[in-house]
């Protein structure tokens, strides 16, 4: 009476489906025809499958490491200060809310485009502290006199030595493009003992000559010049004022050409693609170790506060270095604790599927490919094979069986 | 407090200021690292619910710190959309009636399961016992093809019942381990002094083991509730149009960008419920992941 409703419930929702699943998966997809191992032999050489396999190793290897280890540095520096509450919340905070919230919120963060992707707006940022995006994104020479593309800079053709004037005119410049403090080009005066130059945007609305520079014209500021050599190698580089023109002072023998370079013209970051083919699965493992670096931080952290404080000061007392104390006592009597996370994560990694689903995109599926979504695709998602779904199932079963056993072997051990 | 705290708390208090103060500088590293690491951790979320807020008009288009520069962009028009939007409605009350059904039942029948493992005579007692821990390893894609045909014939497919069901078999066996074990911690003589003045095992279940349980059932209940709530595997494969809120949102992120509007405002209210339950029962939660590992 007692046991009567929950092993009626155990026998009817997990025991024969076990076993259902295990005769199923030696059967086609109709359930008509026995097949034997074949969808065992289909699990190891189709490619989506295989995919699928190899990634789940990939996050068997990489993930439950990784989140022990933050889960440790964050429990380690929270020993250091005083009001780690706030902290502790704030990274334990994403355990709450459900896998497939977080895949939710990461497929936002790893959006494309650096004006909507967070992650891609924040390697904008620091990519241009780095190395500043060119002022021009396209343009063309106006004049056959300017030669190359933007690639190894446009150079003139025409070779300078001092004295000389320089007029480098482009087109094809977005209005929107042509920077805010551009002024009315001018042709600057010669220059004894150097070479100056102008460069503008040779586009005057409603018509004009292109190769001169008229009314109305701006000259392009920022732009980087270079002088090269005969070899083509750049000499001296300058950049344009805002009227467009530019100077090389004590410029000796020659003959030189005048190049624009080539990092006036880098495109602007256009975003990495996150959720693309290639960077999808490391992608959605980071996410993956935001959300559980909480829950090492904290288990490791109790396991941190459990160590008896006379042992550390003994090891210091007898001249122990921090370092040497934190390798030689800490870690060897946190190693409990340390395991406990480290399998609890292999668990949950083997059987990982919501923020897969959620954090890739539909194309991407194949690539971010897992057990349990392949399973769960196979079956439901449209290829809809019930033989090849269950050879999976009883696949990821197998896997999950021998970490379960190591579990409770040391459960048992403690006990 | 241990006593070494307390040590070293006194030795503080006789601290020279400035020495206190060197003290605190020395650390400022570590502080500075702190919450830079907190900030990142809590953007993400933080990013979700700006977004939720921005106007229809840009959302999908304007990242969310634009909000900051430009408050004018942000707007509660979306949730006031996700409201009246049935489909939302009635997916967040199926998950509700989902997650209340599958943390009732599954407990009930465990506790009741539990009493007989710890406290009943009957032969095969502790084999039994066994099994129903050795369901443990079950992982939930094995049952999930057999039970799609069998609700299919029994009419429980896309039903909150075949739902709940679901879920309560599968919380069964944690269920029936942490609550035999909490049980069988409970004094015998309590027990055989009821059972002398002659009350019946059912008065005995629900007189005394199930107040006595309550601490183990309440951490039991938290951890259950936010799993079934968080559920989207079960509620994926066994739900079409009776579809909980997870579902709901999958259903929309075939087009991300463009369903915005819909998908952060309304993943934003169902993160919400688990995190307030979350924040209310903190020093549950643990435990619980710790165990849960084992489903």
């Amino acid at each position: 009476m007692f046991l009567g409703p929950a092993l009626l419930l155990l026998g009817v929702w997990i025991v024969y489906p076990t076993i259902r699943t295990i005769i199923r998966s030696f059967f086609d997809r109709s359930g008509d025809e026995f097949v034997g191992v074949d969808n065992y032999q289909t699990l190891f050489s189709d490619d989506t499958l295989l995919t699928a396999v190899r990634n789940n190793f990939l996050w068997l290897l990489i993930v439950p490491a990784f989140v022990t280890a933050i889960g440790l540095v964050f429990a380690v520096l929270l020993e250091r200060v005083r009001f780690a509450t706030a902290f502790k919340v704030a990274v334990f905070m994403p355990m709450a809310i459900s896998l497939f919230a977080a895949g939710v919120i990461w497929r936002l963060m790893y959006e494309k485009d650096p004006s909507q992707g967070t992650v891609n707006a924040a390697v904008a940022v620091v990519k241009d502290a780095v190395s500043p995006s060119g002022v021009l994104s396209a343009a063309q020479p106006s004049t056959e006199a300017l030669e190359g593309g933007p690639r190894g800079g446009l150079v003139l053709e025409r070779e300078l030595a001092a004295g000389a004037v320089a007029q480098l005119g482009l087109t094809g410049i977005r209005s929107s493009d042509v920077p805010a403090d551009a002024e009315q080009a001018v042709v600057p005066e010669a220059l004894a003992g150097g070479i100056t130059g102008v460069v503008w945007r040779d586009f005057k609305p409603g018509g004009g000559t292109a190769g001169e520079v008229e009314e109305e014209e701006l000259g392009l500021p920022g732009v980087t010049v270079e002088l090269r050599d005969d070899a083509g190698r750049s000499v001296a580089e300058t950049t344009t004022e805002a009227d467009g023109t530019f100077v090389f002072e004590d410029v000796e023998g020659g003959p030189y050409r005048a190049a624009i370079g080539p990092s006036t013209f880098s495109e602007p970051f256009a975003g990495v693609s996150w959720l693309g083919a290639s960077l999808i699965t490391p992608a959605i493992m980071l996410s993956y170790v935001w959300v559980w670096a909480g829950f090492a931080m904290v288990v490791i952290a109790a396991g941190l506060a459990a160590i008896p404080r006379d042992l550390l000061e003994a090891a210091r007392t007898d001249g122990a270095t921090e370092l040497q104390v934190f390798r030689r006592v800490t870690i060897p009597l946190l190693a409990p604790v340390l395991t406990v996370v480290f399998i609890t994560m292999l668990i949950y990694v083997l059987k990982v599927f919501d923020i897969v689903i959620a954090v890739a995109p539909g194309s991407v599926q194949d690539d971010a490919n897992v057990i349990a979504l392949a399973m769960w695709r196979t079956s439901f998602g449209g290829v809809n094979d019930f033989g090849l779904g269950a050879a999976i199932a009883v696949f990821l079963f197998l896997l999950v069986i021998p970490i379960l056993a190591i579990n409770v072997r040391r459960f048992r051990r403690e006990v | 407090m241990t006593t070494a705290e307390i040590e070293a708390g006194r030795v503080e208090a006789r601290e020279p200021t400035a020495a206190k103060i060197v003290r605190y500088l020395s650390k400022a590293p570590v502080y500075i690292v702190l919450v830079f690491l907190g900030l990142l951790w809590l953007v993400p979320t933080i990013g979700l619910f700006f977004t939720s807020l921005l106007d229809s008009s840009v959302v999908g288009r304007a990242g969310w710190w634009e909000i900051f520069s430009k408050p004018s962009l942000g707007t509660l028009e979306n949730y006031g959309e996700i409201l009246d939007n049935e489909a939302i409605t009635s997916a967040l009350m199926t998950t509700l009636w989902v997650s209340i059904g599958s943390t009732i039942l599954p407990i009930f029948l465990a506790a009741l399961a539990a009493y007989a493992f710890a406290w009943l005579e009957f032969p095969g007692r502790d084999w039994l016992f066994l099994i129903v821990v050795a369901l443990l390893v079950v992982p939930i894609q094995m049952a999930l093809i057999p039970i799609f045909s069998l609700y299919n014939d029994l009419g429980l497919f896309d039903t909150i019942i075949g739902l709940i069901l679901f879920h309560t078999a599968f919380g069964l066996p944690f269920a029936i381990f942490l609550l035999r074990n909490f049980f069988i911690g409970i004094p015998r003589d309590l027990l055989e002094a009821a059972r002398i003045d002659g009350a019946s095992e059912m008065r005995i279940f629900f007189r005394l083991i199930l107040p006595l349980g309550l601490p183990a059932i309440a951490s039991l209940a938290i951890f259950q509730f936010l799993w079934v709530w968080n559920d989207l595997l079960v509620a994926l494969t066994f739900a079409r149009d009776t579809q909980p809120i997870t579902v709901a949102i999958f259903s929309q992120l075939r087009q991300f960008s463009a369903n915005l509007e819909i998908i952060a405002p309304a993943a934003f209210v169902s993160l919400a419920i688990p995190l307030v339950v979350f924040f209310a029962f903190q020093r549950y939660f643990v435990e619980g992941l710790l165990a849960g590992s084992v489903k």
